[in-house]
């Protein structure tokens, strides 16, 4: 398949349209008699909700308002759990929370109105820190604030700590919350119909999440839901189960004034009111021999789920079945526990868990490094798992891997033990106020939902043959930046031996396209993209049963193939290619012993970052990042660089930039101006590099999307640590946070 | 857009005279660049009333070079600033701080006149406008006054400007220029220098910013004049530092000098920053720029 598009750099399909500004978002559509949708939310994070009071001055006639009493079905967001409202009626959880929503046909009136609602509010005790809800002295979360707990062992932990031929090395990572930020801020337009139904056009990542929640909430049969994803402007997981809220509110306003209405948040509404990276904490006590053989590890990991449970057990899995990254360790004892807080619910973010636990063990084990006195690139090269060998939670690595190769690629690209020597002559040498050092992470990115999710998804995506010889590709993937579009037009062209221009990519409208599943988890390309090809496969074989298309995968001349459908279609009504997903075989997670097979696929990476540190302004820059993975096989050169420079960028924030300031619970600084994110200047030159696939040059595609959220962070903050002799800990690391870590260390 | 533009009214006259009149009534306030005015209308916190927009004014806009002086019309912009040949040669820290504003799009719009009349302590021209001894020109119907800028700004966004007065004009008296660093340490000569520390590298509110103009005579300091960004409630006209420079062999002076800007500034916590930080960080630059003259190092620019 050399001459296929598969492979090569085609264009981004919808790149002219939103460069040059033509692409219309939701906030760009009208609707003809359509209104404006606000959200009245509580200013507290807890509280007895007495009553609700419209004030003076509003013509409250010309409204439609919408309360717990006025939906058509449950109060409930439908997620894992139940237990969070869509407004809540008599105990407000958290800060921001939905409590009233009001439409009216001008936008400025909606937000006068939203401004005259009074709440008449209860205080109640609040639980803003982890600390605190473990301590547990204020319950808001069933009987001890805890969501969810997993535990895994293997070998006996307790007896290789206590074996006095080990160094046993402890320490506490922490990391923080994290705004997805992505460019478009969410909202949703709906329209309600008493025969047609509900229909919702919006920003979103998961078409059929939304569905589901309208379904439920409307009590309607599936038919009568309709979801369509407008251009969206990024999503990072960010819009993967809040729309459901937004479309839902949306619905309710839409049914009730007997209007379409569109539902805008701004930033600031944004930033406060929707879900964020779940801050983390994780203690390691590890058991290392002396020559870096890494013997045991007890590990335990807690997220802040927030006031609900929403996604929250999902992501502390990912999380713990990452915590023991890419080694290869006797002893494993995993607890996790997601716990409740009177914060907003925090929920998925790009990485869904891995990033948080593979910082704490990136850094404990550079903390381990600096004990044993061994350079930390080969304490990792001498854990690396091999092939054969089993994970944390037993998995058993099936793939040739070759992990210390992506290590020494790394190694070599980033020019490490030059530039280490060199860093660590200028530091001794110098007596200005800057200090250089590198730093490196290793770890893996399981692709795809976890353990049997695949399986409970189980993901259908079609291919329909036109009249006029073209395919168009049906599934509820969206494209949200990553590429999607031009990525399953690339694979369906080759499946099909057609010509790219041939193919087009529908957009996502529950109407017309199967459940392919979320877009989420890496899944689009590795998954539904596996799904596709299957799919114009089946298509093409239906056409060769026919006696229509000559036998044969490789090219079809347009025409002919266009002769094919025409025949085919003047005696059927259509022609669709389908596939379903099946699990590779002899795959298998014990959910209850958490235990198996977690992931189908992983991706493995090293990756290297090269900072300077000013010891006047506590400031770092990062002046170089080299970034090597194995994603099997990669579909698009250009498009992957591009995920793997965008993670990075936004990784470099979560370690460097971006705090998320909760103040009583509620986020204090909810605009660009005072969430920093970095720019174009303050990224490095990010150095990407794709190994040949452990599989060979026909290896399936991994997932991508997530990997490099994973790794900079700990090797930025190792190169720090490398730099000055202090042992940064937590991240987001601001100056004011290094300042105060670089006072400890001298003293 | 949430805010409710029906309940603003804006004017844009082309004639000074017609603004002036406006503010002379009351209840009219300036736009300008409105690239501050535009942040607080999206967070729905301008309150709304009757805006005079001076965009257009032609008399507000240019600057002159005189013999004593550059005069800079209020509407000048930070791209103005940068592009001056003469600003660059002689006040190169109102340049620098021009060039380390905002980013391309607010350098094009964003004014002078609005810089210091927003009276933000975080403004990053200010520092440079007190070190060079600005002096602005207010106009209103009742006349035109002169003020030192270091009297401007007299509280917490509280400055000396009346409702009805407009900064018409920023006027930068002019020195020798700043000389470059020499081996062995500055003796004799002017020295400039600017910094700002943000929270990132473009596009960044100042955490600190420091703006230092020294004038030596065989290694004495002669003069010394310092501003200061994010250090107070308003930009800050650092008196007490710059006296403890002043009259002193400049390597003597330096740690009293320091000493003296760790009381004088009076930073607090807020969601960019902490009083803290600041107040270290305001202090080692300081520190480091003076010994930097002191050595004729060119100070090692922050990262
Ligand atoms: C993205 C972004 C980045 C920014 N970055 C920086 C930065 O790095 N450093 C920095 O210092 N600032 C920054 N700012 C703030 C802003 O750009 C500057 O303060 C700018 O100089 C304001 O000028 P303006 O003409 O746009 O003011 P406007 O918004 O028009 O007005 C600001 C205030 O000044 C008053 N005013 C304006 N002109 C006059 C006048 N001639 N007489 C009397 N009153 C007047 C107005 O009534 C108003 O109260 C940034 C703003 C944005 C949006």
């Amino acid at each position: 398949m050399q001459d296929g598009f598969v492979g090569r750099s085609v264009p981004r399909r919808e790149g002219h349209d939103k460069v040059t500004g033509a692409t219309a978002y939701v906030d760009d559509l009208s609707l003809p008699g359509m209104w404006h949708g606000v959200t009245v939310r509580s200013p507290v994070a807890r509280a007895r909700l007495l009553g609700v009071e419209l004030g003076e001055g509003v013509p409250w006639h010309e409204f439609a308002i919408v309360g717990p009493d006025d939906l058509p079905g449950p109060n409930v967001v439908k997620l894992i759990d139940t237990d969070q409202p869509l407004l809540a009626a008599d105990e407000i959880r958290h800060c921001d929370e939905p409590v009233l929503l009001l439409a009216h046909p001008d936008r400025a009136m909606a937000e006068r109105g939203r401004a005259a609602v009074r709440l008449r509010l209860e205080p109640l005790p609040a639980v803003t820190s982890l600390d605190d809800a473990l301590r547990g002295d204020v319950v808001v979360w069933g009987r001890d604030n805890v969501f969810r707990e997993y535990r895994t062992a293997k070998g006996d932990v307790d007896a290789a700590l206590a074996d006095p031929d080990v160094v046993v090395v402890e320490g506490v990572y922490e990391t923080g919350a994290q705004e997805q930020m992505y460019i478009e801020p969410q909202g949703m337009i709906a329209q309600f119909d008493a025969e047609r139904g509900v229909t919702v056009r919006g920003s979103l990542q998961c078409p059929y999440y939304v569905h589901a929640a309208l379904v439920a909430l409307f009590q309607l049969p599936p038919q009568q839901v309709r979801v369509i994803q407008t251009a969206t402007g990024g999503g990072f997981g960010g819009k993967e189960e809040y729309p459901s809220v937004i479309a839902a509110h949306a619905a309710v306003l839409a049914r009730k004034a007997g209007h379409p209405v569109k539902l805008i948040y701004d930033r600031v509404e944004d930033v406060r009111a929707t879900t964020k990276r779940h801050p983390s904490r994780t203690h390691h006590r590890t058991a290392v021999r002396r020559d870096g053989t890494l013997v045991a590890m007890d590990i335990d990991f807690i997220i802040d789920g927030g006031a609900y449970l929403t996604l929250s057990p999902v992501v502390l899995s990912r999380g713990a079945i990452h915590s023991a990254g890419p080694y290869r360790c006797e002893h494993v004892r995993i607890r996790a526990r997601a716990i409740a807080t009177s914060h907003p619910p925090h929920g998925a973010f790009r990485g869904f868990g891995a990033p948080q636990s593979v910082f704490a063990l990136e850094r404990h084990l550079d903390v381990i490094a600096a004990r044993l006195g061994l350079d930390p690139a080969a304490l990792r090269r001498k854990n690396l798992l091999q092939p054969g060998e089993q994970t944390a939670v037993g998995q058993v690595v099936r793939e040739p891997i070759a992990l210390d190769r992506v290590l020494d690629r790394a190694l070599a690209l980033s020019h490490w033990h030059e530039r280490r020597a060199a860093h660590e002559a200028f530091n001794r040498s110098t007596d200005g106020p800057l200090r250089r050092g590198i730093g490196v992470a290793t770890f893996m990115h399981g692709a795809g939902f976890t353990g049997a999710g695949e399986v409970h998804l189980a993901s259908v995506a079609q291919v329909q043959a036109e009249r006029d010889g073209t395919l168009t590709v049906l599934a509820a993937s969206t494209e949200i930046g990553q590429g999607t579009n031009t990525v399953f037009a690339q694979i369906v062209a080759d499946a099909a031996g057609l010509p790219l221009s041939r193919v087009r990519v529908g957009q996502p409208d529950t109407a017309v396209v199967p459940d392919s599943g979320p877009t989420v988890a890496s899944r689009t390309t590795m998954v539904v993209g596996t799904l596709l090809r299957r799919a114009t496969a089946s298509l093409r074989q239906t056409l060769r049963d026919a006696g229509l298309l000559p036998a044969g995968t490789g090219p079809v001349d347009p025409e002919v193939f266009t002769q094919a459908v025409a025949r085919y279609l003047a005696d059927h009504e259509q022609l669709r290619g389908e596939a379903r997903y099946e699990p590779p075989p002899g795959i298998a997670w014990d959910e209850k012993a958490f235990r198996g097979d977690a992931y189908a696929s992983y991706a493995w990476a090293a990756y290297v970052a090269d900072v300077t540190v000013d010891l006047r302004t506590a400031e770092v820059r990062v002046d170089d990042f080299v970034a090597v993975q194995e994603v099997g096989r990669v579909v698009n050169p250009v498009l992957a660089a591009g995920q793997i420079e965008g993670g990075v960028a936004q990784a470099i924030g979560w370690a460097l930039f971006e705090q998320v300031v909760y103040r009583d619970g509620r986020v204090a600084n909810p605009q660009m101006t005072n969430y920093i994110i970095p720019t174009a200047v303050d990224t490095p030159p990010i150095r990407v590099e794709f190994m040949p696939p452990f599989l060979g040059d026909d290896a399936p595609s991994k997932g991508i999307g997530e990997l490099p959220m994973d790794g900079p962070a700990p090797a930025i903050l190792a190169a720090v640590q490398h730099a000055t002799g202090a042992v940064p800990t937590a991240i987001p690391m601001l100056p004011e946070q290094l300042a105060q870590v670089l006072q400890e260390a001298q003293s | 857009m949430r805010a409710d533009l029906s309940r603003f009214e804006v004017v844009r006259p082309r004639a000074l005279d017609e603004v002036l009149v406006r503010l002379g009534e009351g209840g009219w306030s300036v736009l300008a660049g409105g690239t501050d005015l535009m942040v607080t209308l999206g967070a729905l916190a301008l309150p709304p009333g009757r805006y005079v927009d001076v965009w257009r004014v032609d008399a507000l806009r240019g600057i002159t070079v005189t013999d004593d002086a550059i005069t800079m019309g209020a509407l000048t912009t930070y791209a103005d600033v940068q592009r001056h040949p003469l600003l660059q040669v002689e006040f190169p820290m109102l340049v620098e701080a021009a060039r380390r504003s905002g980013a391309a799009a607010i350098q094009n719009r964003g004014t002078l006149g609005g810089n210091i009349a927003n009276a933000s302590p975080a403004a990053d021209s200010p520092p440079a406008l007190l070190a060079y001894g600005a002096v602005l020109e207010l106009h209103s119907r009742a006349g035109t006054r002169r003020l030192a800028y270091a009297d401007f700004h007299t509280g917490y966004k509280q400055t000396l400007r009346r409702g009805d007065e407009l900064i018409a004009r920023v006027i930068l008296p002019r020195r020798a220029a700043a000389a470059a660093p020499v081996a062995g340490g500055v003796r004799d000569g002017v020295v400039d220098a600017y910094r700002k520390i943000g929270t990132r590298k473009a596009q960044a509110i100042a955490k600190v910013g420091l703006a230092v103009r020294l004038e030596l005579q065989g290694g004495v300091v002669a003069d010394a004049a310092i501003g200061a960004a994010s250090v107070a409630p308003v930009p800050l006209f650092a008196r007490t530092t710059a006296a403890a420079l002043r009259g002193r062999p400049l390597a003597d002076a330096i740690e009293a000098a320091v000493a003296a800007f760790g009381d004088e500034v009076t930073p607090i916590d807020d969601v960019r920053s902490s009083a803290r930080y600041r107040r270290q960080v305001a202090v080692n630059v300081l520190r480091d720029v003076l010994a930097a003259v002191s050595a004729g190092r060119t100070p090692v620019d922050s990262l």
